[in-house]
């Protein structure tokens, strides 16, 4: 039944990607910054996902800290490894962009320094997994972790702000907003289908973690032999 | 005993068993004058801004600082000292908070040595705003001394501990620091903390506090699973 969802899921993100394609393809080159534009399709919906994750992560790993559920500790791995893969893609989505309009690929601006501080952060979260072995351990600490990454968030954004920016002014949810209805239509759409990619590519994360479980407690029967 | 008291008996311990054998002390100072060394060569005082020369003090003071930062409950682990100390009828906020302090009070007598060398080595007049410094100095080390703690104590078991400390310590550490460099800067060249500076002292009390409670609250996790 499980495996029957995912197909769905995976199929639907599929079209609707697909059919996003070919809407994006067919919309006017903007005014001032030509074809490059159409990259925001992507590159700020992979951030919306990336919070998503980030913010899941978060309740994943407080409810673990709550009811000491392995399940849950599961889905804090799962969607933090998800989640850090659009982040990625957000960076490099960005630096493509930045390279064609600013040229240069990078630039210490507040949000690239903050999505790549964030995304150390996060990678330190994988990090400190791979090198605890007994598992209780390694699953309270990397939840404990995930809560003190979650709450740096907020605060290394607003230091890197004070700091210096660079970045063009966010054009959705704020006021000075020029982005024609439509092609929010479009940005929204395409985020549901980065939406449910990352939904099916957790959930098959999820089940490797499950599976990796299931050695581990099938190796310690075995020595215990 | 009250809860403040034991606090100083985990401090004063901790002191006691650094400064019979110095050995993190005399690394992280020592590490420091080599860090400041090394960094003459990259840096001809002449063509450098001295704000800039105060911004990497603290680069000095965190690198420095993790040699200490390291030791806090890596010291515990031969003949099981951690296990005894978390069976000991003492809460986990009361043992955190005890070596917090006592690490801080390491880091800091670090950085009150490392400061004039580095006046010295450089050519900066530190002390034009002596006592202002020194609160920027208190407030920023309590930052790392904390975040240091937490991570020194979720990595005490783990395989590779030296390298993963500063990889999980310095993305977190970020705000800080940079709230820091900034104030350190202006201070080191005879600035006054002003109207525009006063956020970065904001920034540092806010860090100091968030951080101090979640690692309060979450510390028993840490310690008894």
């Amino acid at each position: 039944m499980r495996d029957k969802i995912l197909y769905v899921l995976g199929a639907l993100a599929v079209l609707v990607l697909a059919r996003n394609l070919y809407v994006i393809a067919g919309l006017p080159q903007e005014a001032a910054q030509g074809a490059i534009f159409k990259i925001i399709f992507f590159h700020v919906p992979a951030a919306w996902t990336a919070i998503v994750a980030a913010i899941t992560a978060l309740t994943m790993s407080v409810q673990f800290l709550r009811t000491k559920d392995f399940k849950y500790d599961a889905a804090a791995v799962a969607v933090t490894e998800v989640g850090l893969a659009f982040l990625a893609a957000n960076l490099v989505t960005g630096s493509i962009w930045a390279r064609v309009i600013w040229g240069i690929w990078w630039t210490w601006d507040v949000r690239l320094t903050s999505a790549l501080v964030c995304w150390l952060l996060y990678a330190g979260y994988l990090m400190l997994r791979h090198a605890i072995e007994e598992p209780t351990q390694r699953a309270t600490f990397a939840a404990v972790f995930s809560i003190l990454a979650f709450l740096d968030v907020p605060i290394v954004y607003f230091s890197i702000r004070w700091f210096r920016t660079q970045h063009p002014a966010p054009v959705f949810l704020s006021s000075n907003g020029s982005f024609p209805a439509d092609w929010t239509r479009v940005l929204l759409s395409n985020w549901l289908g980065l939406l449910l990619l990352a939904i099916v590519m957790t959930a098959i994360r999820l089940r490797q973690e499950e599976s990796q479980r299931e050695i581990d407690s099938l190796r310690r029967a075995a020595h215990a032999m | 005993m009250s809860f403040a008291r034991l606090v100083l008996v985990v401090m004063a311990k901790d002191l006691r068993a650094e400064l019979r054998t110095k050995e993190a002390l005399n690394a992280s100072l020592a590490f420091a004058v080599v860090i400041l060394v090394l960094l003459s060569f990259v840096i001809e005082s002449d063509d450098v801004p001295q704000k800039a020369l105060g911004n990497l003090l603290w680069l000095v003071f965190a690198f420095a600082g993790t040699l200490v930062l390291n030791r806090s409950f890596a010291r515990e682990v031969p003949n099981d000292c951690l296990d005894a100390l978390v069976a000991a009828p003492i809460s986990g906020a009361a043992l955190f908070l005890g070596k917090a302090l006592a690490s801080f009070l390491l880091v800091l007598a670090m950085e009150l040595v490392a400061l004039p060398v580095f006046g010295i080595f450089y050519n900066v007049r530190w002390a034009q705003q002596f006592w202002p410094l020194m609160l920027v100095t208190v407030l920023g080390t309590w930052g790392v001394t904390v975040i240091g703690t937490v991570f020194s104590a979720l990595t005490v078991n783990i395989r590779l501990r030296e390298v993963m400390l500063p990889m999980l310590t310095y993305p977190m550490l970020l705000p800080a620091l940079l709230g820091a460099m900034e104030l350190t800067g202006d201070l080191v060249t005879g600035t006054p903390i002003g109207p525009d500076t006063v956020t970065w002292l904001k920034l540092l009390v806010g860090f100091d506090v968030l951080f101090t409670a979640a690692s309060v609250t979450l510390i028993e996790f840490i310690l008894v699973g």
